[in-house]
């Protein structure tokens, strides 16, 4: 089931810097919403806020709500039952040292007691949402390393929907991807948003117009402006989106 | 565009320059290709002698020893004081025995201590007073270390010159290189992929466990064979701890008694401190071609270590990223 996610009034620091400055945004549920901006304003920050990634960085200060469906993720969540319901795919592809079937079987195994035929059912279920079954089937005992960049990567998105989130974070998936891949990165976010809403920084313009339905542009920390994706790109209302947009920096 | 179409360009556009940067440019290439070959002569003749030096060695070692190394009944025979003809069984024993139970002590507590330090000690002081340490220790002589094990293990504790003392020693001369070799492979597995098992829910113990130590196994387990090959040769600190004196062994022989192989009580002599002995304080008249078949021995196996340690570290690595 697609949750959706929002935070109000969310501050970040690092030590003395703030990261974030008075973040209010809806990530609506079964939809893909795209966080653009330049490097360094703060969307990677922001999307590993979503499923407290941040935690373990020393220094690193919250204040604000985050809110998973109507439920504040720093308050009511435990840190685990979390990041089971919001899965996360990185930059670099980044497969567990394991066979390709225990990539998948791994988060099922993990959070749950399925059976042999439960988890041969998930597992080719899951690879065949992300076109990857008739690729592998014939070799899932071989390591999740041996995959090639963009087989991997949609490997790590199995693993993530295997345990099947809510929301699935991606921070810039595509971009050690040749475009084969990232093409194929992409029709997944779309695809499974539906039953995992999607929310994906990305360094690419073209692949938020191409991918989502909302989208927020973060400039120096602060969420400079949020809104359907066609309109955002085609009547920006802040000069500092339309500077980004038409290429004027960034 | 080429370079020769640039020059071609430029020339057109201001001739009476042409030619000056050029000239300048050929000299210094020249200049630099000389130095490189230069670099590359002595580095290649250093490498030379030091692999010519290496290679003298242990041919030199192999060959005053080869009549031994293929001996049985110097291989399994106990060690005369007097006449000729010892053998060297229980010293053979001893070694691989003290190898076994160090590297049983060694590795659990270095693989905790490099993972703490990796994972769970807060960045700065502490881990800046561990790293000190651990330096520290690492470049101790190993007679130092022998000394304090002598007065720690066998005087304090009373448990006299014993296979426990020596390995207890020789723990605390592995510790140091095992806890940096772990570290370093622990620290050498991506970061991305510890954060994806910790995205996937898992605690900072099972993402250690079932992600980091796994993929740092190839270089865990080379590391480990390595240093194998250090505490098997190491003689300093264990004269003063498992001392100099090999009692005949027999599988008979009840556990408390100085006899049995695997009493950790007993005294134990190991190939390196027998060389020691023989050359030091030895009567025997076949004196030299003792040493040389010990250290012959001695030699094989380490460069057996090596040689797992290469074999065994590849495998896994193969096993974790191809099939």
């Amino acid at each position: 089931m697609a949750e959706s996610m929002s935070v109000k009034d969310l501050n970040l620091y690092y030590g003395d810097h703030q990261a974030l400055k008075d973040i209010t945004l809806d990530m609506p549920a079964g939809k893909v919403t795209a966080f653009i901006g330049p490097s360094g304003c703060g969307k990677s920050t922001l999307l590993r806020c979503l499923n407290r990634m941040n935690d373990r960085i020393e220094g690193c200060r919250v204040e604000g709500t985050v809110k998973l469906g109507d439920t504040d993720v720093y308050e009511n969540y435990d840190v685990y039952e979390l990041r089971r319901r919001v899965g996360m795919v990185f930059q670099k592809p980044n497969p567990f040292p394991l066979s390709i079937y225990d990539n998948v079987a791994y988060g099922p195994r993990h959070h749950g007691k399925p059976s042999k035929a439960e988890l041969d059912q998930i597992v080719e279920t899951t690879l065949t949402d992300v076109g990857l079954w008739d690729e592998v089937k014939d070799k899932l005992d071989h390591s999740g390393l041996s995959l090639s960049g963009g087989q991997a990567q949609r490997l790590c998105i199995a693993r993530a929907l295997a345990v099947n989130p809510g929301v699935l974070l991606m921070d810039e998936p595509t971009s050690a991807l040749d475009p084969i891949s990232t093409g194929l990165v992409e029709e997944l976010a779309v695809k499974v948003a539906k039953e995992h809403t999607v929310i994906i920084v990305t360094h690419n313009m073209q692949q938020a117009t191409r991918i989502s339905t909302k989208c927020a542009f973060f400039y120096l920390g602060e969420l400079v402006e949020a809104a359907p994706t066609a309109q955002l790109f085609s009547t920006p209302k802040d000069k500092r989106t339309e500077d980004y947009l038409t290429g004027r920096f960034g | 565009m080429t370079s020769a179409q640039e020059t071609a360009v430029a020339g057109e556009k201001n001739a009476p320059n042409q030619s000056m940067p050029n000239a300048d440019y050929t000299a210094t290439a020249h200049k630099a290709r000389v130095q490189d070959k230069v670099a590359t002569g002595i580095l290649a003749a250093i490498v030379g002698v030091i692999i010519v030096a290496l290679v003298a060695i242990i041919v030199y070692i192999l060959a005053s020893g080869a009549s031994k190394l293929v001996d049985v009944h110097f291989l399994t025979a106990k060690p005369e004081q007097f006449k000729a003809g010892g053998g060297i069984g229980p010293e053979l024993f001893n070694s691989f025995y003290l190898l076994v139970l160090t590297l049983l002590i060694s590795v659990p507590i270095s693989l905790g201590a490099a993972i703490f330090l990796t994972q769970y000690a807060p960045q700065g002081r502490i881990t800046n007073i561990a790293k000190t340490a651990i330096e520290t220790l690492s470049s101790l002589p190993s007679i130092v270390v022998g000394l304090f094990g002598m007065l720690t293990f066998v005087l304090t504790l009373h448990w006299g010159f014993s296979i426990l003392s020596g390995a207890l020693a020789l723990t605390m001369f592995n510790i140091p290189i095992l806890v940096r070799v772990i570290q370093q492979a622990l620290e050498a597995v991506p970061r991305d992929q510890r954060d994806a098992a910790l995205a996937l829910g898992l605690t900072r113990w099972e993402a250690t466990m079932h992600v980091l130590v796994p993929a740092a196994m190839p270089a865990i387990v080379t590391g480990v064979v390595l240093s194998a090959g250090r505490v098997f040769g190491e003689a300093a600190a264990l004269i003063y701890t498992a001392g100099q004196s090999a009692p005949v062994l027999s599988w008979s022989a009840p556990i408390w008694s100085l006899s049995n192989p695997l009493n950790v009580f007993r005294p134990a002599e190991t190939l390196a401190v027998h060389i020691w002995k023989i050359n030091s304080e030895g009567v025997v008249p076949d004196l030299s071609a003792v040493s040389a078949g010990t250290a012959a021995v001695l030699m094989v196996c380490i460069l057996a270590f090596d040689i797992i340690a290469r074999v065994a570290g590849r495998a896994l690595e193969r096993k974790l990223t191809a099939e």
